[in-house]
């Protein structure tokens, strides 16, 4: 028994538990004491499990030891610089200081939530193959359907923290992450996120959808709504700390000769994609603090009665969440850059013009929330700049595909494909789906129709599974043996691809047939005289399918971490720094730092090197 | 430069071929109003869509054709260890592939800002319908017909309808496919949509905007006939209004005209959202503390008057108050409740 509760993660939900408790009691007792009703719906009033939400996280955070060196330091006592891991898995379970062990508790847990929301999105999916009432009810349908929503977005933003974390070091020669301590506790703090994620469930659940438009969100009635917007809170400090993390890592760690045009491209995805989350994230965390506050505190910010305006919570809620796509995407799109040239061996075609549209992208992202408002009621004419400043975001975008085929062309094409470029062509020509569908949304008088129904829905699912998750197992079959030293199974990794790339196309395609012939989004059950039903029971085959090659991939992972074969070198014969040292990685990264002296991907040219070891 | 010439010729049959097979499918709906239009009347929004997905399957072809033709062409012959080409850039076609996407994007948007403007033209004489929202139900109510309300839109073809849309409780959003034109209805203020009606037929406005539980059902019927029938038709709701002597008559008018039936069922089978009022009136209710009470006169009105004191077991307090109800009104509605058995 002592021994489980001296695991970190372990210690840290036994006093989430308690801190939860102590909190509801606390409220709970001075309601009581002041005449109050202390008990609700849900057992006790919303106050209480909020404020039982709130001491929770803190108790997880205090008791789990990711700030055990805080506290030292606060006592006035010193550390070392360095912690030495455990060399049990139990390493992953604890408060880890290197930034390859976050990097990988990062992807493991993204991977987890992208299978509890996967898994929520295939029962709301069967649910809907036939008409009428299946075996749930509207209420847990919505409930399924908005957390499948969050869900995954936090599983995004965890997968390319992971990506990051595990990369942007390696890539340019830094011994860690600017701020190890902060860096551990952004991936923590994102566990109780989680959990209150999934407690909104038994409170009555949540019934807004991922946005939380009030006053639907302030709707007494269901406490989980509140649980919902206080774990995407608190995962919001994940994303803004861990961003904060990475900038000042790249701008005072990278190797001598490191300059701006020989960053590896990853790396500026990723700065681009960490100054979006910096300076973003807060939004979300305001808007929904607001209707938090709105709903504990009677304050009317976005009430009409109370002369409230619930317009301006989509506002704030865009500025961040139209920003947040590109979070998503970025460093995804840098992945098919980054693997592309080691890949077909030649260099990328229009590096600087790739680094660059990444920053263009970032930018015009910031003027563009408004285009998901354009039937919301705000002002007419501000419909036709968002308009133009949407559409703009098309030709930064342009280039990275002009970019990707110039790259292809006349490339020597592995055969057979490895997983790993399938993978990234899969992830260009989905993401083409996705961006193509775009503008007819961007453009007023088709949105008019577009807006809310299954076109949106397919539109996006298309961005987010080619800007992210085609390029996350891309970079999962690429790396992979880095981090462990043995490769994954190339015959499962083609059947995986094989599986869910036309079942995903088949999907997303038809959910975008079926909405421009007017399915709404976010419906539970859909008018038998438009004859959808053939097409839906089609859809929930395809989520099946693609379920079912994500389970070939986990078995795949477990497997070849112990089985697979193994992989020491340079096995993609890569100029990249961290494929010259061997594989896994050795804790603390080069042993002798290098020198950049070349161009990152001068494939081709002959006697050219990237990097040059400094001698001892 | 034999490839470039094949690529060429592939990426315009794939094109045209991508389009004459996506535009064949029957995309959109049946185009009902003069703002859906059709792909030949220039600034409406199927006009504006045929342009769209002509772009849509040019740039698809363009993109995916030189990517599949190298895939294919440019593989790796056995026994071949050497790299590739060094190619690092070509200025001038990045430049080309830079400015001419962006000059095609600002002409796509001038063309949707001249859409819109066709799209929202307005006619100083439209008639005026009264749009009111609430969870889970439309009505309708026609000013210029006497203050008529009905819970199923009627609109004549060929006049432009400025609707005025307000919501009792959350935000909801009228959509009807086959006229394409959106708008959400926001608490605490009206929002304004204009819709010409072109095509008599039955269509049914859609709730688009997520509103809570029973959003899938928040459907009311929409019909479209010519002039004449539809000033037949008011003429006929409106002596009904004034003639609806008995008390249960006035109820079903009431109902109809605060949305009830959007939550309440009148036959057997309840909806998710509410209890039915088939057979309620001076049956036993279970409450949700699981006390039972009669659902007596006592018990009706205060559940309309103050929805939240009494919950009934099995369902969400979410009904609003109807505070506009005078007492004549709420014993006209008791009195439908009773006759529903």
């Amino acid at each position: 028994m002592k021994k489980i509760y001296s695991i970190p993660l372990v210690r840290g939900l036994v006093w989430l538990v308690v801190g939860l408790v102590i909190g509801i009691a606390a409220v709970a007792g001075i309601r009581a004491a002041l005449g109050l009703d202390a008990t609700g719906r849900y057992l006790f009033t919303e106050h209480a499990w909020v404020f039982g939400g709130f001491v929770g996280t803190l108790a997880f955070i205090a008791t789990h030891g990711v700030m055990g060196d805080w506290f030292k330091w606060w006592r006035g006592q010193d550390t070392p610089e360095h912690h030495e891991d455990p060399a049990s898995w139990l390493k992953y379970l604890g408060p880890s200081l290197d930034h390859k062990v976050i990097g990988i508790q990062y992807t493991i847990t993204a991977i987890i939530l992208l299978v509890v929301g996967g898994t929520f999105a295939l029962i709301f999916r069967t649910e809907l193959s036939f008409e009428g009432q299946q075996f749930l009810n509207p209420d847990q349908y919505n409930t399924l359907m908005s957390l499948h929503g969050m869900l995954m977005i936090v599983s995004i933003l965890l997968g390319i923290a992971g990506l990051m974390n595990y990369l942007v070091p390696l890539l340019i020669g830094a011994a860690d992450m600017a701020f190890p301590r902060l860096n551990a506790f952004s991936f923590w703090i994102a566990v109780p996120a989680a959990v209150w994620l999934l407690l909104s469930m038994p409170l009555g659940g949540v019934e807004t959808g991922w946005t939380g438009y009030p006053p639907l969100s302030a709707n007494p009635a269901k406490i989980g709504q509140q649980m919902f917007f206080l774990g995407v809170f608190v995962a919001g400090w994940s994303s803004v700390l861990g961003a904060l993390n990475l900038i000042a890592t790249v701008a005072r760690m990278r190797a001598k000769g490191m300059t701006a045009f020989r960053l590896p491209i990853f790396v500026w995805a990723s700065i681009a994609t960490s100054l979006i989350a910096l300076t973003a994230t807060q939004l979300i965390g305001l808007s929904f603090q607001m209707v938090m506050f709105q709903r504990l505190f009677g304050m009317g910010f976005f009430d009409p009665a109370k002369g409230g305006n619930p317009v301006l919570f989509q506002h704030l809620f865009w500025f961040y969440s139209h920003p947040a796509v590109y979070v998503f995407i970025l460093p995804g799109l840098g992945v098919v850059s980054e693997l592309l040239p080691p890949l077909i061996r030649k260099p990328l075609f229009g590096y600087k013009w790739v680094a660059m549209s990444s920053f263009g992208i970032a930018l015009v992202g910031f003027l563009v929330w408004a285009h998901h408002m354009f039937t919301s009621g705000m002002n007419e004419y501000l419909r036709v700049p968002f308009m133009y400043s949407t559409l703009l975001v098309a030709v930064p975008t342009g280039v990275k595909f002009f970019s990707w085929v110039a790259t292809i062309w006349k490339g020597k094409i592995p055969t057979p494909m490895p997983s790993a470029f399938l993978f990234t062509i899969g992830a260009i020509v989905v993401f083409l789906m996705g961006g193509l569908t775009g503008p007819p949304n961007a453009t007023v008088s088709t949105d008019l129709h577009l807006h809310d129904t299954y076109w949106i829905v397919g539109h996006f699912h298309d961005t987010l599974f080619g800007g992210f998750v085609f390029p996350f197992f891309a970079a999962l079959y690429y790396w992979f043996p880095k981090a462990t030293g043995r490769r994954l199974d190339e015959r499962l990794g083609r059947l995986h691809f094989w599986l869910m790339t036309p079942a995903f196309l088949v999907l997303s395609s038809g959910m975008m047939r079926i909405g421009l012939l007017g399915m709404r989004r976010r419906i539970f059950d859909y008018d038998p005289a438009l004859g959808f039903e053939n097409m839906h029971v089609t859809l929930t085959v395809a989520a099946f399918l693609i379920a079912f090659s994500i389970a070939i991939f986990i078995y795949n992972m477990i497997v070849s971490v112990k089985e697979g074969d193994p992989a020491p070198g340079n096995i993609w014969n890569s100029r990249s720094p961290e494929w010259q040292v061997p594989s896994p990685m050795p804790a603390h990264n080069y042993e002798t730092p290098f020198e950049v002296v070349g161009e990152p991907y001068d494939y081709g040219l002959p006697g050219s090197k990237y990097v040059e070891f400094m001698k001892k | 430069m034999r490839h470039f010439v094949i690529v060429g010729i592939l990426v315009v049959l794939a094109a045209v071929g991508a389009y004459a097979g996506l535009d064949a499918s029957g995309l959109m709906p049946v185009a009902a109003s003069a703002q859906a239009g059709s792909a030949t009347t220039a600034g409406s929004i199927d006009w504006m869509w045929n342009l769209q997905v002509i772009a849509m399957s040019f740039l698809f072809a363009l993109i995916v054709v030189p990517l599949v033709y190298a895939l294919i062409v440019f593989r790796r012959k056995q026994g071949d260890t050497s790299d590739a080409e060094h190619i690092t850039g070509n200025t001038p076609l990045e430049i080309t592939w830079t400015l001419i996407p962006l000059v095609l994007v600002l002409a796509f948007a001038y063309l949707g800002a001249y859409s819109l403007r066709e799209v929202r033209r307005a006619d100083p004489q439209a008639m005026i319908v009264k749009v009111h929202a609430q969870q889970f139900a439309w009505s309708f109510e026609y000013p210029d017909y006497g203050g008529v309300i009905s819970d199923k839109l009627y609109l004549p073809a060929g006049t432009q309808i400025l609707l005025q849309m307000d919501s009792k409780d959350v935000i909801h959003s009228f959509w009807v496919p086959e006229f394409r034109v959106k708008q959400d209805v926001v608490p605490g203020r009206v929002t304004e949509l204009r819709i010409t009606p072109t095509l008599p037929g039955e269509y049914k406005v859609r709730c688009a905007e997520l509103c809570g539980t029973s959003h899938y059902s928040m459907e009311n019927g929409v019909v479209v006939t010519s002039e004449a029938e539809f000033i037949a038709w008011a003429q006929e709701q409106q002596n009904a209004l004034a003639s609806a002597q008995t008390p249960e008559g006035k109820g079903e008018l009431l109902v109809k005209a605060n949305g009830c039936l959007g939550c309440h069922s009148i036959t057997a089978t309840a909806l998710p959202t509410a209890p039915t009022w088939f057979g309620l009136f001076g049956s036993s209710v279970t409450l949700e503390d699981g006390s039972t009470v009669t659902a007596d006169e006592a018990f009706l009105k205060e559940s309309i008057h103050d929805p939240l004191a009494k919950i009934v077991k099995g369902f969400a307090p979410i009904m609003p108050a109807y505070s506009n109800l005078t007492d004549e009104d709420i014993a006209a509605i008791i009195a439908y409740i009773e006759s529903l058995k």
